[in-house]
C-alpha cells in the first residue's frame, strides 16, 4: 500500500518522546573543554587594548584571537566580508573578538565577565534610513549589500491611466528564530586528522566548505555531522558555520574536545534574526478596480555583514507584487548595511516582509476605490498563462480564485465581516476579520538549484533494507519521515524497511541545504529518481520483476550484491524542461514552481487594553500533493503561529545596535493561550516536477497571517496601521493618533 | 562557597542520594550526574518548560529548582514514563499525532500533559491550554500537542 498521503508515524519519533534522541549538548568527550566568546561592546569602532582582569588563572586558559586562524579570516559564503574574529576594527556590538576555553565550566563564564575590551568608539548607523542616507559609509561604497530593480511594461503610462492612485509606507520588525534549543557545537580538532564538528545545524555542507577555508584544509579532513537539532528556522542555516569554526579553533590551539553551547541571551542578542524592512508602494488601479500601475520600492535592513542578505532581497524583491497581474510593475529592492548583528535567514526569507506591505497595501486600496477586501483581489490574481513582473509566464495550472473562495467559505467571511462592522463604534471590544492572499517560490530562487547542482543517493543492503543518503537535515519538519515515504513508495515497499543515514559529510553527498521550502520538491525528487534507479537496477539484471514481495527484494538485493558488490544509485538536480532564468536580466522563470495561498484571521480588539487576539484562523492553501497529511499541517500551523508572533508581540528593542530585550521573558512568542484555531485545508494540483506531484511547503505559512492580522484589526478599529509588530503600546498611539485626527482633521 | 549537600530522593522509582551544591540546578543534576538527558535547557530563566520534570507529581522547572528542594522528593523525568519498553499513552499520542516536531520541547509538554491528566482525565480545551501555558513550542502552533493530549485522554480512558 503507498505510504504518500497517509500519516505515518514519525521516524524519529519515539527517540524524541522518550528523551533518547540526541542533541549536541547531550555529547560529552573526555578531557573536554568549554568554550565562550568575548564580544564587542558598542555598534563601531576601533579595538584599542583588551585588558584581562585580576584573579583568573588565565594561563589554564585557551585563547584564541585573530592572529591563530590558520586560513583566511572570513567566513565563507556570499561576500568575504565577515571576518571570525574581529581584528582591529568592530562593526557590531556583539561581535565576536576572542575566544575562551577551560575545563570548567563556571570559571570560563567567570573570565569572560574578567576581560574589558576598550574600543575607541566611531559613530553607527543603526537604521535603514541612516544607511541610506550615507552620512557614515560602513560598508563598501555606498552602504549596499545588493540592489534589484524589476521591470515591466511602462508605469508612467499605466499611472497615467489610473483613476486613483494610493501610496503607503510599511514596516516590519527584526524578529528572532527562537528556537528552543540554542545553537551548539562540539569539536574535534588537530593538524593531522583535521577537524571534525557535531552540532545543531541545517546545512552541513555550508559548514564544511566554511571550516575548510578556515583552516585551509583539504574537503576530506572536516568532517561536519548533524545531531538532533531542536529547531531551526533559518537560524540554523548560515549561523552554525561561525560557532563551528570558533569551536573548532579553539580546539585546534587546545588540542582538546570543545564545546560550545549558548545560553539563550547569548543566543538571541548575538545571532541572525529576520531582516527589518520598509517598503513604499505607489499602486495605480481604475474604478473598476483593474491595476494599472505597481511602483515599490523594497528596502531590507542587513546588519553589519553581507551574510545571505543579496538572496534575501532577492526572494522578497520578486514576490513583493505577490499573486497580482498588473500590466505595469517597477520594484526596487535594496539591502543596506546598518551595525546591528547581521540579519539573516528566516523562514520565508525575505517574502513575508515584502508581502506584509503589499497586502496591507491592497485593501487600503480597495478601500479608496470602494470595493470588498476580497472582490478588489479576486479582479487581479495572475492566472494560467499570465506573465510575472519578473517576466515569468505562469505555465502550472494556477486558481487563486479558487483558493479565495474556500477561505472566505470556511471563514464565513462575508457574514462576519458585516457583523462586525455592526459593533458599535463605543463598545470596548471590537472584531474584525482580514485576508490576505499571496503565494511562495520553492526551491533556491533564480538558477540557484542550477549552482547548487544537488545529488542524492540511495542504497540497498544485501539484507533488502534501504538507505537513503543525503545532506538535508530533519529539524522538525519532518524530511526523515516524507524521505522515507517517497523511496518506499517508490521502491513498493514497506517504510519500516527504510533508513535514513544521519547527514555527516563523511558519510553523504551533497544534496544541498535544508531551506528554500526545497527539500521535499527538489531533494525529494532527487530520493525518488535515485530509489527508483535501484529498482531498474535490479530489474536491468534480472533478478526483479514487475511486481514483488518484499521477500523478492530481499532476494535480489543479497543476489545483487554477490555478484557485483554495492548496490547504490545517486542522483543529480538538472532544471526541467523550459525553466529557464537570465541572471543578467534579472529575469525569467523566477522558481519552478509555487505554493499558494488564501487566509483568513479573525481578531478582537480591547480598546481599554490594546491587546489583540486573534479568534479564528483560516489557512487554505495549494502546495501539490501533500506527502504526509499531519506533517504538512503541521508545517502550516506551526507557521501561522509564528506569523502571530510577528505581527503582533514579538518585538526586537534596540538599544545602541544591541538587543535590549534577549530574554524569553520580555520576547514574546505565542503560548498555548495566544493561538486560535487554526483550521487547515489543502488544494492538491500535482507539480510535474516534485515527488509524487508535491511542491514546498515550509516557508508559505510565514507569509499569510501578519498582513490578514493586521488588515482585521484595520476593520476592527478602522485605525491605518502600517508597522509590525502591532504591539499593544503601537496600536494604542495608531488610534491616538486617530482621534487626534477627528479633533483636528 | 557552601559545603556539598546530600539529598535522599527517589528519581524514576529508584532510591538514591544526589550530592552537590544546595543551589544546584537540578537540571545540571540530572543531565550531568545522572546522565537524564531527556530534560534539556532551553532558557535557563523558568520561562520556556523544556526543562520541566515531575516533582511529586507536580510540574517543575529545573533549570529553577535547586538540589536542596529534592530532599524526600519523587522525581519522574521524561525517561521515567515508559514501562517496560512500552510508551505511556501520552508519548504514543504525541508520535502517533504529530505532537512532536523537532522534539526539544517535547519532554517537558509530555511531563504537562501527563500531569494534566493525572489531576483531570478528561480536560476541556481551555484545561489543556491553561496546563501547557508554561511550556513553549516553536515548531508545531500547539494544535497537534492539543489534539494529541486529547488522543491520549481518549485512550487513557479505555473503548467507549
Amino acid at each position: 500500500m503507498p505510504s504518500i498521503g497517509h500519516s505515518i508515524p514519525r521516524r524519529e519519533g519515539r527517540a524524541k518522546v522518550t528523551g533518547r534522541a540526541r542533541y549536541v549538548d547531550d555529547l560529552a568527550l573526555p578531557g573536554m573543554l568549554f568554550g565562550t566568546t568575548v564580544r564587542s561592546p558598542v555598534p563601531r569602532g576601533r579595538i584599542r587594548r583588551i585588558e584581562y582582569g585580576a584573579g583568573v588563572p588565565w594561563p589554564e586558559f585557551t585563547i584564541v584571537s585573530a592572529r591563530d586562524i590558520p586560513g583566511v579570516n572570513h567566513v565563507a559564503l556570499i561576500t568575504d566580508d565577515q571576518p571570525w574574529l574581529a581584528d582591529g576594527q568592530v562593526n557590531h556590538a556583539e561581535e565576536p573578538i576572542l575566544l575562551l576555553a577551560h575545563p570548567d565550566r563556571e570559571l570560563v563564564e567567570h573570565a569572560r565577565r574578567q576581560i574589558t575590551v576598550h574600543v575607541d568608539p566611531l559613530p553607527p548607523v543603526l537604521t535603514i534610513e541612516d544607511s541610506l542616507a550615507r552620512r557614515e559609509i560602513i560598508w563598501g561604497d555606498d552602504n549596499l549589500f545588493k540592489a534589484f530593480e524589476v521591470k515591466r511594461g511602462d508605469v508612467d503610462a499605466g499611472f497615467a491611466g489610473a483613476d486613483v492612485i494610493v501610496e503607503g509606507e510599511y514596516e516590519t520588525g527584526a524578529q528572532e528564530q527562537l528556537y528552543i534549543e540554542p545553537n551548539g557545537m562540539l569539536a574535534l580538532a588537530d593538524a593531522v586528522e583535521g577537524v571534525t564538528v557535531w552540532g545543531s545545524l541545517q546545512c552541513p555542507y555550508y559548514v564544511h566548505r566554511a571550516l575548510v577555508e578556515l583552516f585551509a584544509l583539504p574537503g576530506d579532513k572536516v568532517r561536519v555531522v548533524q545531531m538532533e537539532t531542536g529547531g531551526g528556522f533559518g537560524g540554523k542555516e548560515e549561523y552554525p558555520s561561525i560557532l563551528a569554526g570558533h569551536a573548532a579553533l579553539l580546539a585546534w590551539k587546545s588540542g582538546r574536545p570543545v564545546k560550545m553551547i549558548y545560553d539563550r541571551a547569548e543566543d538571541m542578542a548575538a545571532t541572525t534574526k529576520r531582516h527589518p524592512s520598509r517598503t513604499r508602494h505607489r499602486t495605480g488601479v481604475t474604478s473598476d478596480g483593474r491595476l494599472t500601475a505597481m511602483d515599490i520600492d523594497y528596502v531590507i535592513d542587513g546588519g553589519a555583514y553581507c551574510t545571505l542578505s543579496p538572496v534575501v532581497l532577492s526572494r522578497g524583491t520578486i514576490h513583493a507584487a505577490g499573486p497580482y497581474s498588473c500590466p505595469n510593475v517597477r520594484i526596487r529592492g535594496r539591502a543596506v548595511a546598518t551595525n546591528v548583528p547581521p540579519h539573516g535567514a528566516f523562514r520565508g526569507f525575505g517574502a513575508p516582509q515584502s508581502l506584509f506591505a503589499l497586502e496591507r497595501h491592497m485593501d487600503r486600496v480597495a478601500a479608496a476605490i470602494g470595493l470588498a477586501p476580497d472582490e478588489f483581489r479576486r479582479r487581479n490574481f495572475i492566472r494560467t498563462g499570465d506573465t510575472s513582473a519578473v517576466g515569468q509566464v505562469m505555465r502550472e495550472s494556477i486558481d487563486v480564485a479558487a483558493l479565495l473562495d474556500r477561505a472566505l467559505d470556511a471563514s464565513d467571511y462575508h457574514a462576519r465581516r458585516a457583523a462586525f462592522a455592526a459593533i458599535p463604534a463605543g463598545a470596548r471590544v471590537r472584531k474584525g476579520i482580514g485576508l490576505a492572499a499571496f503565494m511562495h517560490g520553492a526551491g533556491f530562487t533564480g538558477s540557484g538549484e542550477d549552482h547548487l547542482a544537488s545529488v542524492a543517493a540511495v542504497e540497498a543492503t544485501a539484507d533488502g533494507r534501504v538507505r537513503i543518503l543525503t545532506s538535508n537535515t530533519e529539524i522538525g519538519q519532518g524530511t526523515n519521515t516524507i524521505f522515507t515515504q517517497i523511496a518506499s513508495d517508490a521502491l513498493a515497499l514497506s517504510p519500516d524497511l527504510v533508513e535514513i543515514v544521519q547527514p555527516d559529510t563523511s558519510l553523504v553527498p551533497n544534496s544541498g541545504p535544508t531551506v528554500a521550502s526545497r527539500t521535499c520538491m527538489v531533494v525529494g525528487k532527487l530520493v525518488e529518481s535515485a530509489a527508483l534507479g535501484i529498482r531498474r537496477t535490479l530489474e536491468g539484471a534480472g533478478l526483479l520483476g514487475e511486481s514483488y514481495s518484499a521477500a523478492d527484494f530481499e532476494r535480489a538485493c543479497a543476489e545483487y550484491v554477490r555478484r557485483r558488490g554495492p548496490l547504490r544509485a545517486t542522483a543529480r538536480y538538472h532544471p526541467p524542461e523550459g525553466v529557464r532564468w537570465d541572471d543578467e536580466r534579472y529575469e525569467g522563470d523566477a522558481y519552478g514552481t509555487y505554493a499558494w495561498a488564501v487566509y483568513v484571521a479573525e481578531v478582537s480588539v480591547d480598546t481599554a487594553t490594546f491587546e489583540v487576539h486573534v479568534d479564528d484562523f483560516v489557512a487554505v492553501q495549494e502546495i501539490g500533493k501533500v506527502i504526509h497529511p499531519v506533517l504538512a499541517a503541521g508545517q502550516i500551523e506551526g507557521g501561522v503561529a509564528q506569523g502571530i508572533g510577528w505581527a503582533l508581540s514579538e518585538e526586537v528593542v534596540w538599544r545602541d545596535g544591541r538587543m535590549a530585550n534577549a530574554q524569553m521573558t520580555n520576547y514574546i512568542i505565542p503560548t498555548a493561550l495566544d493561538v486560535p484555531t487554526i483550521r487547515v485545508f489543502f488544494e492538491e494540483r500535482p507539480y510535474a516536477h516534485g515527488p509524487a506531484g508535491a511542491k514546498g511547503i515550509g516557508e508559505l505559512p510565514m507569509d499569510g497571517p501578519a498582513p490578514a492580522i493586521v488588515n482585521a484589526v484595520a476593520q476592527a478599529t478602522g485605525a491605518d496601521l502600517r508597522r509590525i509588530p502591532l504591539t499593544p503600546e503601537r496600536l494604542m498611539e495608531a488610534l491616538d493618533e486617530e482621534r487626534v485626527g477627528v479633533l483636528h482633521p | 562557597m557552601s559545603d556539598p549537600v546530600q539529598v535522599r530522593c527517589r528519581v524514576n522509582g529508584t532510591s538514591m542520594v544526589l550530592s552537590g551544591h544546595p543551589m544546584a540546578r537540578l537540571l545540571d543534576v540530572l543531565r550531568e550526574q545522572l546522565h537524564l538527558t531527556g530534560t534539556r535547557e532551553g532558557c535557563g530563566e523558568g520561562e520556556c518548560g523544556a526543562c520541566a520534570v515531575l516533582v511529586d507529581g507536580r510540574l517543575v522547572n529545573s533549570c529553577l529548582f535547586p538540589l536542596l528542594h529534592a530532599e524526600g522528593t519523587a522525581i519522574t523525568t521524561i525517561e521515567g514514563l515508559e514501562q517496560g519498553g512500552r510508551l505511556h499513552p501520552v508519548q504514543e499520542a504525541f508520535v502517533a499525532h504529530g505532537g512532536a516536531q523537532c522534539g526539544i520541547c517535547t519532554p517537558g509538554m509530555v511531563l504537562a500533559a501527563v500531569a494534566l491528566l493525572a489531576e483531570r482525565p478528561n480536560p476541556t480545551a481551555d484545561d489543556i491550554r491553561v496546563a501547557l501555558a508554561g511550556n513553549l513550542c516553536r515548531c508545531t502552533g500547539y494544535i497537534r500537542i492539543f489534539e494529541s493530549i486529547v488522543r491520549a485522554a481518549q485512550a487513557q480512558a479505555g473503548p467507549a
